[in-house]
């Protein structure tokens, strides 16, 4: 096996020689050529890129906050490996808004600040129940979801929920990013004809359209 | 006018009065001494969670201070006047999310003196088992983010790392690694499996030389000590007044511990020692939280050799649910079962007030119980919230990076700060 | 400390600030209460940290309490410690609602300062004295004091198949 592939090496050593010098034409040359080549869209190859190195936002909140440190520094879940290279503090600086944590409405102005001093392009995770809803604290003092203020892409639930859980929720936004349309279950199991029916509502009243049929 | 001549007209004040700029011109001289004030705003990658500190400059030199907090707050409190008894422990876990075995130790601690409770020597040694652990598993992460602060980003992975271990010893008995619900009024929720003492032990001869690793990175670090030798430094007195314990309060050199002045749950049972610091500076804080880790390995290692057997949790049927097993043939376990899980159990009118030493301080909790299932009032007495009143003590005189690893060195839980 | 105990303190109270300082004391396992009049509470605290026989220096935690159904309604708690002897008195006034005003302690026991800001945010205790009360914990501007327990708990309706046509729905 280490002899083919040293032979391997020698034979794409030559061949690259000969490509250099010119040497290479016909039949040869679009073999070389079409082992070197990937085509592509420029959006995929440019989405490719950006799901790749997608930079969180230092920004924790709250427990949840917690486990994003330990995604981000502890050696065994490690979010460098999936492009989150750094965390940088600033927000002109990140792509990636991890909310962890409980928002309440005194935090809620500046988050919105911090979002909209993030450039484009721009991404939102929801880490926990108490960004993702209110989680369990459904009282006066916070606001219930942060999607009431900032769009979100990607939610993660859990109370806190697992390192591994929050890898898996941003690998789902990097499916994002690429374009693709995001794996549910209803994909993987074959599962057409669960999804819920559009029901008609009266806009003003919030009252069903006269014919509209009530799923039970 | 030009900006010069406006420049020159304006007085700004210092804070004793004396104007330092008359309507003469400004010379080069009289410009450092205006005062500055900037916003370390509620998101700064130097705070502990969002704390918003105003800080009065002057050139590099910390005039004053003035935390503001309340970007956490959650309502946790009056939340827990809607709830259940041992739905309260979720919630109350949640306050100082470091430590939420101490949170909700405090709680139920307070809760049982109010139903005249009593918790089998098993559970009391389980529940010491897993504090120490919590207490562990704190003072890393408070490691890893202080050096982070400072600069040491290598402890920022050696501190997760390790923690990490602890929480795989969480997830094995509680099921979670964060705000397990371990900790039930009357015992623990659950014994411990098999594996854990095994997986403990490990985890006991491992930590020691892992202790001995950060000292060989910090402790011998000039820059290290350079910045927190002689930094932020508050006399016991002050602390005293404020209010102030825990390893600040110990590190000031006035040896205040709870576990070893008022003994609660079995701590009565272990030898140990408490560490105490002579200065008060930010270096003495480091050691003293560094050796009470150490200390917290004893503790567990002793808890685990002298394990009692028994029961987990108090068998009194109309406090803790019943076993499985139990509900299948006894009418009574299952009366018993539905009313706890429905309505819960009722504590008799009155009023607990009950201490646990976290790892930032006295955590007190008071509970009022007005004869329902709810408790009529549940407030925690956070320690970071009393701790955060000698923040402007620590700043005051110092340089800006002085002050930073003073808030890195007082470990401020400010989910515990805002409730 | 034990229920004599407790008896000889209130007593000692009694004599050293006025005889109408203290209102009451209340003993449960091993926890020592004293209710004191709201407008003795200051000179108590002074008097029992500085001037008693067993003097209480430390100030460990000051909260409030709703007591709804029972008036006076608004209850704050001073938790104290002594160090030296290891034990733990809680000195405990009620307040009505209307115009419920404490003296600040806060140069008694300098500790109390963001605790009594708490207790003003949550329950509209104004503390006489303080040197810098405003709220703390909630927005400055807010209206309403959350942990009365006739203030709702807010938050959100929960939204179930049974509700969910009823309730408006914030994308519409």
């Amino acid at each position: 096996m280490t002899r083919t592939k040293v032979g391997d090496l020698r034979v794409r050593q030559l061949k690259a020689q000969q490509m250099l010098r010119g040497d290479l034409s016909g039949a040869a040359l679009e073999e070389y050529v079409e082992e070197r080549l990937i085509f592509t869209k420029l959006e995929e190859a440019q989405n490719w890129a950006r799901k790749n190195a997608c930079w969180p936002l230092g920004f924790g909140l709250a427990c949840c906050a917690i486990e994003m440190i330990t995604v981000i520094g502890s050696p065994r879940n490690d979010l460098a490996r999936f492009g989150a290279e750094v965390i940088r503090f600033s927000p002109r600086q990140a792509d990636l808004l991890i909310l962890s944590g409980r928002v309440s409405i005194k935090m809620a102005p500046i988050i919105r600040r911090l979002y909209d001093q993030m450039l484009e392009p721009k991404w939102v995770v929801s880490m926990g129940a108490c960004a993702s809803s209110a989680g369990m604290f459904n009282n006066y003092a916070l606001v219930a979801g942060a999607d009431k203020f900032l769009p979100i892409d990607v939610y993660v639930p859990g109370c806190p929920p697992r390192p591994e859980a929050l890898i898996y929720g941003i690998m789902k936004l990097q499916d994002k990013i690429m374009g693709h349309p995001d794996m549910g279950w209803r994909e993987r199991y074959n599962a057409y004809g669960t999804e819920e029916r559009e029901v008609e509502y009266d806009p003003t009243s919030g009252a069903l359209a006269p014919d509209a049929e009530r799923r039970p | 006018m030009t900006d010069r001549e406006r420049e020159a007209s304006v007085t700004v004040e210092r804070l004793d009065e004396e104007p330092v700029s008359g309507t003469a011109a400004v010379t080069e001289g009289d410009l450092h001494e205006e005062l500055f004030t900037i916003n370390i705003g509620p998101h700064h990658p130097a705070t502990h969670g969002v704390l918003r500190l105003l800080t009065t400059l002057e050139g590099e030199v910390v005039q004053d201070v003035k935390p503001i907090i309340g970007y956490v707050h959650t309502g946790i409190e009056k939340s827990c006047e809607d709830q259940q008894y041992w739905k309260v422990i979720t919630f109350v876990e949640r306050m100082d999310y470091l430590a939420y075995y101490f949170n909700a130790q405090a709680y139920c601690m307070a809760v049982e003196r109010l139903l005249d409770e009593e918790v089998p020597p098993r559970a009391e040694y389980l529940r010491v088992i897993h504090l120490e652990l919590n207490r562990i598993a704190s003072h890393l992460f408070w490691i890893a983010t202080a050096a982070l602060d400072i600069g040491a980003v290598t402890m920022l992975w050696w501190g997760c790392r390790d923690r990490d271990l602890v929480l795989d010893l969480f997830e094995m008995s509680g099921g979670q690694r964060i705000h397990t619900r371990y900790i039930q009024v009357g015992g623990v929720m659950e014994d411990i499996p098999p594996g854990f003492e095994a997986k403990t032990r490990d985890f006991l001869k491992v930590m020691p030389e892992r202790l001995d690793q950060y000292l060989s990175l910090l402790d011998r670090n000039e820059i290290w000590l350079r910045r927190t030798k002689g930094t932020g430094i508050v006399p016991a007195e002050r602390l005293l007044a404020l209010g102030v314990t825990g390893p600040l309060l110990r590190a000031a050199g006035h040896p205040w511990d709870l576990r070893k002045a008022m003994p609660y749950s079995a701590y009565g049972d272990f030898d140990f020692n408490v560490p105490v610091g002579t200065v008060g500076d930010n270096y003495d804080r480091f050691r003293v939280r560094i050796d009470e880790m150490r200390q917290s390995l004893r503790i567990v290692e002793q808890a685990l050799d002298g394990l009692p057997e028994g029961p987990h949790i108090t068998t009194n049927r109309k406090v803790a649910l019943p076993p499985r097993h139990e509900l299948a043939t006894s009418m009574e376990a299952l009366i018993h079962h539905f009313k706890l899980v429905t309505e819960g159990f009722r504590v008799p009118p009155g009023e607990a007030y009950t201490a646990v030493e976290s790892p930032r301080g006295e955590l007190g909790c008071f509970v009022v119980a007005d004869g329902s299932a709810k408790p009529a009032r549940v407030h925690v007495r956070d320690p970071s919230f009393v701790n955060l009143q000698a923040l402007p003590d620590m700043a005051r005189g110092g340089l800006i990076a002085d002050f930073i690893s003073s808030v890195a060195m007082l470990d401020p839980i400010l989910g515990g700060v805002d409730r | 400390m034990d229920a004599t105990g407790l008896e000889l303190i209130a007593q000692r109270v009694r004599d050293g600030v006025s005889a109408d300082a203290v209102t009451g004391t209340h003993f449960l396992r091993g926890e020592a209460t004293l209710e004191v009049a709201p407008a003795a509470v200051r000179d108590a605290l002074a008097y029992l940290r500085d001037v008693d026989d067993e003097p209480w220096p430390r100030l460990m935690s000051l909260h409030g309490c709703d007591y709804l159904p029972e008036e006076p309604r608004l209850g704050v708690h001073y938790q104290l410690l002594s160090m030296e002897r290891t034990d733990r008195l809680n000195v405990k006034t009620r307040l009505g609602t209307d115009d419920p005003r404490l003296p600040s302690v806060v140069d008694l026991f300098p500790g109390a300062d963001y605790q009594e800001r708490e207790v003003y945010d949550m329950f509209g205790v104004v503390f006489d004295g303080h040197p810098d009360l405003r709220r703390i914990l909630m927005p400055e501007d807010y209206v309403g004091f959350p942990q009365r327990r006739d203030f709702p708990m807010g938050g959100e309706p929960v939204i179930f198949t049974f509700n969910e046509h009823e309730l408006p729905r914030w994308y519409d």
